[in-house]
């Protein structure tokens, strides 16, 4: 299987080389047969990728230990869903996993692109393929998943069991499959600058596809932050690790461009910043493979160090010179078409927000690469953690969701005095009252108590604008409420489904000022000892040994405490949380023992209680106990903004001009009311 | 003053509360990050070079690590081959701390010569990649 394998591999980079050169060839002669060439190539790499896949998965599953990759990753006893994931638990299967993503998005690019769109392809075919054909070549060069061993081992090392979790089995291919689509809006731009075609034609056919990559990557991103929660046991779920770190920069650049792609819609503005926005965040997803990959930045999560890293760097440069160069000579064409005309306006809001997402962005990345920065500049290391990341992000974060307040509710080119006093009114009503009832309650923290008055401002303002929608179609179609909310969402989905997007970020923002109010304790108790915690919502929480008990598990041994649950004196329930010692097929350790988090989780606090250990050979054990407030609505705030985005991105919605005739006039009525 | 001089202040604002906060940041929250060696001969340049926030990545010294889990304390000594130090850390090893893993401790270097952790982190290589055990 493994010279399968290989032979697959070689064909794909061939086959990809091959539609790089008839790519650009076809689209620089306008030849419709070697375009269809180009295409055709596509098909064929994905198709040899995929082959190459399943024989890896074949060795998997078969557990083929000869081939290194198989024995490194899987055991005898490792569950068949874990071997599915093992795929992508190393190095070297992720890079194939990353080149049949990259190359079905691809082949998706060139069936789904409207025939408006059609004369892009030829370049997006030869961009995808060529990045496609680095990724093999990185593998066949220094990463094969294929070599073989000089021998085969009885068993394998088997998975880390960090990774035999239902989280990180989602997790990585979601963020592979924002990070990988990235490549295709960055195609669609290199070929908009390559063929000269600079109208409004490119955004439309990348706007879909950014969307797609920001959604996958959000998720990616979410799941992650649940996974570190769950599975970490540090009682967090960011930590501003140069690796989450590389995952959050292109989502910033991403949903920066998300926004100010409107403004070049409406007002054609903001083109050469569009195109420098998608440049930059598909150079920043490269970027974050090269970081996790090249061990240059310490990180606990990052892959073992290898050669691969610096193939990354010089594909990064590469890169990112050809793209700028092209850039820089297609400036003159990317001239805006109207100034702006009032601070106080939409576009003005929009630009506002663009700025805080790259200063975020760029605080970020300075933050990630501060070590070697300050080595190479002062000769010592200095680095920068969560303090850092906190200390700079949380204003800007902040002022960040006050526009998303205040972004929507302005005209666009001008807004009248009246237009923002009956737009913010009521908002800013509901964000005072708010404020009174926090401050009534008792809640002194600067930030967290500005979180969730700009909360407040922020949902008022979203109620306010479904509101409004609602009852001029109730009025003007006599619609029931229920069906005028469905079919406003339904005829205007960008819209409302940007704002149902909005509503997921201020639940986030209000779940990580909660995170302002954690409290832990940690004790070392005997069987029916008992320590005690106070909530920040006035609870006192009760913490009771019960002791500990150990017992096999399929492919472990479990050391299990168990802890009974009081609120005020009030039991509550049973938490359990585990060491775990996994074994391999004959019965030996193998990894560390690693530690499964017991929650109880409700609307208002998380109870999180990790074991430390047992003290030898009695039943008195270590426990930390942590109060986790709000920690819920992280992950009903991450369902609410991944439903929005599935809102804006589904496709159809009645033909084009009656969708605009509606919105349209929907909008007026509400602007008469 | 036009919208477009308007923006440029806003914008201006905007980039210089940024960089304020970065540098601030920066300066407030810094940590040096050494190795053992880097670190002693940074002491011995400068004697007064104690209880200064830090962090030093090394390796842990396989046999010396010492639990009294009642005290939720650990000892043991970190080595990158040229110098090395003892560490007293109160609180929680992450699972993956054992013997020659590669650790980052976070503390301050006390005048009894050992360096007082309030974290340690375990730099797996078994992240991802299993390490074959030295045993």
């Amino acid at each position: 299987m493994t010279i399968l394998g290989n032979l697959a591999l070689w064909v794909a980079l061939l086959v990809a080389l091959w539609g790089a050169v008839m790519g650009f060839a076809g689209g620089r002669q306008g030849r419709a047969d070697l375009q269809a060439s180009a295409t055709r190539a596509m098909y064929t790499t994905t198709g040899s990728l995929l082959v190459a896949v399943c024989c890896l998965e074949y060795a998997l599953f078969t557990r083929d230990f000869n081939v290194e990759y198989v024995a490194s990753y899987t055991s005898r006893n490792l569950p068949t869903f874990y071997t599915w994931s093992a795929l992508y638990a190393g190095q070297k299967g992720s890079l194939l996993f990353w080149a049949v993503v990259l190359s079905l998005f691809g082949t998706l690019a060139m069936s789904l692109t409207s025939a408006r769109h059609r004369v892009y392809l030829p370049y997006v075919a030869g961009i995808v393929s060529i990045v496609v054909a680095f990724f093999i070549s990185a593998m066949l060069a220094a990463s094969n998943p294929f070599d073989r061993l000089p021998f085969t081992p009885v068993d394998g090392r088997g998975m880390n069991p960090q990774l035999q979790n239902p989280g990180m089995v989602f997790h990585p291919p979601m963020l592979y499959l924002g990070y990988i689509s990235i490549t295709i809006p960055f195609a669609f731009a290199m070929a908009a600058l390559l063929s000269k075609r600079l109208d409004v034609e490119w955004l439309v056919a990348i706007r879909k596809w950014t969307l797609v990559s920001w959604l996958f990557l959000s998720i990616g991103i979410l799941l992650g932050m649940w996974w570190a929660y769950v599975e970490l046991g540090w009682g967090g779920y960011w930590a501003w690790d140069p690796v989450e770190n590389a995952s959050l920069l292109p989502w910033l650049t991403m949903t920066a461009f998300l926004h100010s792609v409107m403004v070049q819609e409406k007002r054609g503005m903001l083109k050469k910043w569009n195109f420098g926005l998608i440049i930059g965040s598909w150079l920043l997803s490269i970027f974050g493979t090269f970081i996790t990959r090249s061990g240059i930045i310490s990180s606990v999560h990052s892959f073992a160090q290898s050669g691969v890293g610096y193939f990354f760097l010089v594909f990064l440069v590469t890169g990112a010179v050809l793209s700028f160069w092209l850039y820089a000579r297609r400036l003159p064409l990317l001239e805006a078409e109207t100034r702006l005309e009032s601070m106080v306006s939409r576009e003005a809001s929009f630009l506002f927000n663009n700025l805080l997402f790259i200063g975020i962005a760029f605080s970020v990345l300075w933050g990630t690469l501060f070590p070697i920065l300050s080595e190479a500049v002062q000769g010592t290391k200095v680095t920068v953690g969560p303090p850092f990341f906190n200390q700079v992000n949380i204003p800007l974060g902040l002022a960040l969701l006050a526009l998303t307040g205040i972004g929507p509710l302005i005209a666009w080119r001008r807004a009248s005095l009246a237009n923002i006093q009956r737009q913010f009114a009521m908002p800013g009503a509901a964000a005072v009252l708010v404020g009174l009832a926090l401050l009534v309650a008792g809640m002194r923290d600067y930030y967290a108590l500005v979180a969730f008055i700009l909360g407040g401002f922020v949902l008022a303002t979203v109620v306010q604008e479904f509101w409004r929608g609602i009852t001029a179609r109730h009025r003007q179609y006599h619609e029931a409420y229920a069906i005028a909310a469905v079919r406003l969402v339904g005829r205007n989905r960008r819209r409302y489904g940007g704002y149902i997007v909005h509503l997921g970020m201020v639940v986030l923002f209000v779940a990580f000022a909660g995170m302002a109010f954690k409290t832990e304790t940690q004790a070392t108790l005997r069987p029916g000892e008992s320590a005690t915690l106070r909530s920040p919502f006035g609870h006192t929480w009760t913490f009771t040994h019960l002791g500990v008990s150990q017992y096999d598990a399929l492919n472990r041994l479990v050391t299990a405490g168990t802890i009974e649950l009081a609120r005020d004196g009030q039991r509550v329930g049973i938490l359990k949380s585990e060491k775990r010692q996994h074994v391999d097929g004959l019965g030996r350790p193998t990894f560390e023992p690693s530690t499964e988090v017991g929650i109880r989780s409700d609307l208002r606090e998380d109870i999180y209680v990790v074991m430390a250990g047992v003290v030898g050979g009695t039943e008195q054990t270590v426990y930390r106990f942590t109060i986790n407030p709000l920690v819920w609505w992280v992950w009903y705030g991450g369902y609410i903004l991944v439903f929005g985005g599935l809102i804006v991105m589904w496709p159809g919605g009645g033909p084009a001009a009656v969708r605009r005739t509606e919105a349209g006039y929907a909008v007026k009525l509400v602007a008469k009311a | 003053m036009n919208a477009g001089m308007k923006f440029a202040i806003g914008a201006l604002l905007i980039v210089g509360s940024v960089g304020y906060l970065m540098a601030s940041g920066i300066k407030e929250t810094g940590q040096y990050f050494l190795t053992p060696s880097e670190l002693s001969r940074k002491v011995s340049a400068d004697p007064t070079f104690y209880d200064v926030g830090m962090k030093v990545g090394a390796r842990v010294v396989p046999g010396t690590i010492q639990r009294d889990v009642a005290a939720q304390t650990v000892r043991f000594s970190i080595t990158d081959g040229g110098a090395t130090y003892p560490v007293v850390f109160r609180g929680i090893t992450p699972d993956t701390f054992t013997d020659s893993v590669e650790v980052v401790v976070e503390g301050r270097l006390q005048k009894d010569g050992a360096i007082h952790a309030t974290d340690v982190l375990a730099k797996c290589g078994s992240r991802y990649e299993a390490v074959p055990k030295a045993t």
